[in-house]
């Protein structure tokens, strides 16, 4: 007993270390949306091709979504922007998911112009310059990426890019698991 | 007084930080209705998180989106919402997260009641410790037949000694 007693501060600091050790390796950015579960919240906004046209929440329910915060002022949106148009293109993805961006806090000319000389992967892009719709979709940055449910439940957010690694790993399963879902009728 | 030197040295260094911390704050301008709004903005700026600056709060950090942030709590706080009302505002979008002091909930009992726990497993160590060194102390204490040999003991050496003395005094003489 008192042998134990004697190894038990070592035991302790080693414990520490490794806790310690293990908080080395994690991101602190990779946190948990506090909307995963919730439905998406209602929004009015006009589109940014189309000042005229006004979105809602219905225009997005009812297909597969994936809701893509972007701006032309975030390097990473530039990174991302191919593999958005693959998945636009993409034949296997296209009869289910649907592709929708939020132009995030961004200046409308130089955003047009961003969609034109990258083409245009998405079915519309919320013109969100105010950032009221991010604040409601607790969007701290961009690019995220939200996955919504035909019933309009969020289902995911990934906050950085996408590319291929990234949609195998973290999005693709669920797409899977939706599209499912959805043919079953659930 | 060399303490005395590096003691006024600290201090004068520390508050050099403070103020530059102060100084390095983002400017804005709110009007508030009255002195008590104002002190509630400010209390709740420190209280709440920014999610891009991690070590930030929103009183602190000069990203966008803390900026936004603080915005949004002067527009609630204009609207007349309640402090629970804002918090939950701010988590219900952000989660939990944005709370520099968590709720207690079942995963933060280990935050809230760990402190606590740990000072009191360290008050038990120390009594069982202190009880341990004052059974030892009764051991020391002798029995009667040994206080006896002990008593003897001391009297024979009283009795060399003092024999010794007379004989030391007596050389001297």
């Amino acid at each position: 007993m008192n042998k134990v007693i004697r190894f038990l501060p070592l035991i302790l600091v080693i414990a520490l270390g490794v806790v310690l050790y293990r908080g080395l390796s994690l991101n602190p950015q990779d946190m948990p949306s506090a909307l995963v579960g919730k439905t998406m919240p209602d929004f009015s906004l006009v589109t940014l091709k189309d000042a005229n046209r006004t979105v809602t929440k219905a225009d997005l329910v009812g297909d597969i979504v994936l809701l893509n915060v972007w701006a032309t002022w975030c390097p990473t949106c530039k990174y991302e922007h191919p593999y958005l148009l693959e998945l636009a293109n993409n034949a296997q993805l296209k009869p289910y998911v649907k592709l929708y961006g939020i132009n995030y806090k961004d200046e409308l000319l130089p955003a047009k112009q961003w969609l034109t000389h990258y083409e245009d992967p998405y079915q519309f892009s919320i013109f969100d310059e105010q950032g009221t719709l991010g604040l409601d979709l607790g969007v701290f940055g961009a690019p995220e990426t939200f996955v919504i449910d035909h019933h309009g439940i969020i289902r995911k957010r990934f906050a950085g890019a996408i590319d291929t690694r990234v949609w195998r790993k973290e999005f693709e399963p669920l797409i899977k698991q939706l599209i499912s879902e959805k043919q079953q009728g659930k | 007084m060399l303490n005395r030197l590096l003691f006024i040295v600290v201090l004068t260094v520390t508050a050099l930080m403070v103020t530059s911390a102060v100084n390095a704050s983002p400017v804005e301008t709110f009007e508030f209705r009255d002195e008590v709004t104002k002190v509630r903005f400010q209390a709740l700026s420190k209280e709440l998180r920014c999610p891009k600056c991690q070590n930030q709060n929103l009183a602190d950090s000069n990203s966008p989106i803390a900026a936004d942030l603080r915005r949004e709590l002067y527009e609630l706080l204009q609207q007349g919402k309640a402090d629970s009302e804002i918090v939950n505002f701010m988590v219900s979008r952000y989660g939990e997260f944005v709370l520099y002091r968590p709720r207690v909930s079942s995963i933060t009992y280990i935050l809230w009641f760990g402190p606590a726990l740990l000072i009191l497993i360290g008050i038990i160590v120390v009594i069982i410790i202190l009880r341990k060194k004052s059974t030892v102390k009764e051991k020391l204490v002798l029995s009667a037949q040994q206080q006896d040999k002990l008593q003897q003991l001391l009297q024979t050496n009283k009795v060399d000694a003092s024999q010794n003395s007379n004989t030391d005094k007596k050389e001297k003489e």
